[in-house]
């Protein structure tokens, strides 16, 4: 059993910017806290001698340190499309490197988390799936391997508008999850030492038989065509009363604003 | 001339929320670029569904979901047998089912597509489409490379725009889609057991024109039994921060936020949250913001329009009665 789990290395939340080309800027990256829940799942899925769950990124240098977060954390190896060609990629772009990637890797399952916290689309899960022609399993809230007559299958829980549903399909499958999965683990001192000697193998687009002109900023098929910081809404009017009158100055105020 | 085309899915009966706000945002775009409209809704009894949509947009087309087909896989080949997507622009909601759907298209087609937009317009210049990034911090306006006239995919926040009728009715057609890529993006999934919700299924968050949120301060599930009774009091739902979601006190269904849903009700009461970006991003497009909360420097104070100081245990059940007692003397 080969589990790949996408990771994207993103700014940290809160400290994003963008450069005077409209880029995200890429500088300090961690590991997007979406994909760590896959990352957990896919580790307790994966016990059994010979299984082994890989990362796959697409990101600049500056991703590796999420990388080997990823490996001090249980991941085995990683690999790690690097290439100056990919910045400024749009979403297909994306898609094409990863693809061409989980190709080259090999898999049976492919975890995605449910969004990264910078580009926050949560559709590359889907495109990847349709585009590899995999089943598409979303918003996973667990996650089981299953003998179907003698052939492996994924087995997933997911809540519905109304309830929730169990479904299965055989493999290979990409899964995408939420948080329902369970707390991800923090890296072990052990971890942390042993993701030294792991392997993050690096490929570069040509690597992965792609036309470095067909990708990144030069060939992306959206552009921002500007960006403002927004005004603040103003401060909030401060209530400072017992809870009776209290309430009442809030019922006065949504009457006031014709929500009541 | 292109076409602006919206996908919605069948819920009770009719249109989703978001599917009646985005035929009225494809009938505004085509108004402004002289192009045409056109709504597509899937699911069952779709004909029926689809007439929920005919005030809003002058053309309908509806098709039958699949037994055993994923409603994305189905819209997936609906939208590849009716739209151009070099040319038309499919606006979908950044719902599950809406994401889904942009995924596949983007995975087969290649098309541009554009997430999380906050709005859409018709310029000078053709397609704009502005867009919140990074919590709320930065406010983006994008395009299509190659300009007017140049198709493609918008995924479009739900309660980004209000729907509006058109006045003059519009027509339903029904479509049945064609197989080409409906089996390889299914793929051959059993379902093994569907499990229905309680009797007494909560209001669905992002339908709701009342929102009462719930955060760590609301201390537990006896806690959102209080935030309960005052969303029935206001005829609201009740939704939640991650972590009064991560500690088990309510459905993850009811999260809103970053890694949760996105809401815009005309009032949101927000009850012990301290307003983390992580939240913000998903409330602060709500007409009015209200909070409740023990710290008076909370960083909600920084995007509620009215924060109460105050402990929720003693405030909310307090509010509760006021409401009910408002409510009655207006009759």
């Amino acid at each position: 059993m080969h589990i790949v789990v996408l990771v994207k290395p993103v700014p940290v939340v809160g400290t994003e910017h963008l450069d005077g080309a409209y880029r995200t800027l890429r500088d300090t990256l961690e590991l997007n806290g979406n994909d760590e829940y896959m990352l957990e799942r896919a580790l307790r899925l994966t016990e059994a001698d010979g299984d082994e769950v890989s990362l796959l990124a697409m990101a600049p240098a500056t991703g590796v340190d999420a990388l080997r977060k990823g490996l001090a954390i249980g991941a085995a190896r990683a690999h790690h499309v690097v290439d100056d060609a990919l910045e400024g990629s749009d979403i297909r772009s994306t898609v094409s490197v990863l693809g061409a990637a989980i190709g080259r890797v090999g898999a049976d399952l492919v975890f995605a988390g449910a969004a990264s916290s910078d580009g926050a689309g949560a559709v590359v899960g889907a495109a990847l799936a349709a585009r590899l022609r995999l089943p598409y399993l979303a918003d996973a809230a667990d996650i089981e391997l299953v003998d179907a007559a003698g052939a492996a299958a994924v087995r997933v829980r997911r809540p519905m508008g109304s309830g929730h549903e169990v479904v299965q399909v055989d493999l290979p499958a990409l899964v995408m999850g939420t948080q329902l999965l369970g707390e991800p683990r923090y890296p072990s001192l052990r971890g942390i030492m042993a993701a030294r000697t792991r392997e993050i193998i690096t490929w570069s687009v040509a690597d992965l038989g792609i036309d470095p002109a067909t990708v990144g900023g030069g060939a992306a098929t959206t552009q921002v065509t500007s960006a403002v910081v927004p005004p603040e809404r103003g401060a909030a009017s401060v209530v400072n009363l017992p809870p009776d009158q209290a309430a009442e100055a809030v019922v006065d105020f949504l009457a006031g604003r014709g929500l009541i | 001339m292109g076409t602006i085309w919206t996908v919605s899915r069948v819920t009770a009966g009719g249109s989703t929320r978001a599917g009646l706000e985005l035929a009225t945002l494809a009938r505004t775009i085509a108004e402004a670029g002289g192009q045409d409209a056109a709504a597509i809704i899937v699911g069952p009894d779709a004909a029926d569904a689809g007439a929920s949509l005919t005030a809003f947009v002058p053309r309908v087309l509806a098709a039958e979901s699949v037994a055993g087909r994923p409603w994305a896989a189905t819209a997936t080949q609906v939208v590849l047998d009716v739209v151009d997507l070099g040319r038309d622009v499919l606006l979908v909601t950044a719902e599950p089912e809406g994401l889904a759907l942009a995924g596949f298209l983007v995975g087969v087609t290649e098309a541009p597509l554009l997430v999380n937009a906050t709005s859409v317009r018709w310029d000078a210049d053709g397609l704009s489409i502005g867009m919140s990034a990074y919590g709320g911090r930065l406010e983006t306006q994008s395009r299509f490379a190659g300009g007017r006239g140049r198709g493609g995919i918008v995924v479009v926040r739900p309660g980004a725009i209000t729907a509006t009728s058109a006045g003059v009715p519009g027509t339903v057609e029904m479509v049945v889609p064609g197989a080409d890529a409906l089996d390889a993006l299914a793929g051959d999934v059993t379902l093994v057991e569907h499990v229905p919700a309680a009797p007494e299924a909560v209001m669905a968050i992002e339908e709701a024109r009342i929102v009462v949120g719930g955060g760590r301060g609301v201390g537990g599930p006896e806690g959102f039994h209080l935030l309960r009774e005052l969303a029935d009091a206001l005829g609201g739902a009740v939704g939640a921060t991650r972590a009064a979601v991560d500690a088990g006190w309510i459905d993850y269904g009811q999260q809103i936020g970053q890694t949760g849903k996105t809401v815009r009700p005309d009032l949101y009461l927000a009850c012990g949250i301290s307003g983390a970006i992580q939240h913000k991003v998903g409330v602060q497009t709500a007409g009015t913001i209200v909070a409740i909360d023990r710290d008076a420097d909370a960083p909600i104070r920084e995007f509620a329009d009215l924060l109460v100081v105050g402990d929720l245990f003693d405030v909310v059940p307090a509010l509760t009665d006021a409401v009910r007692a408002r409510r009655a003397a207006s009759g």
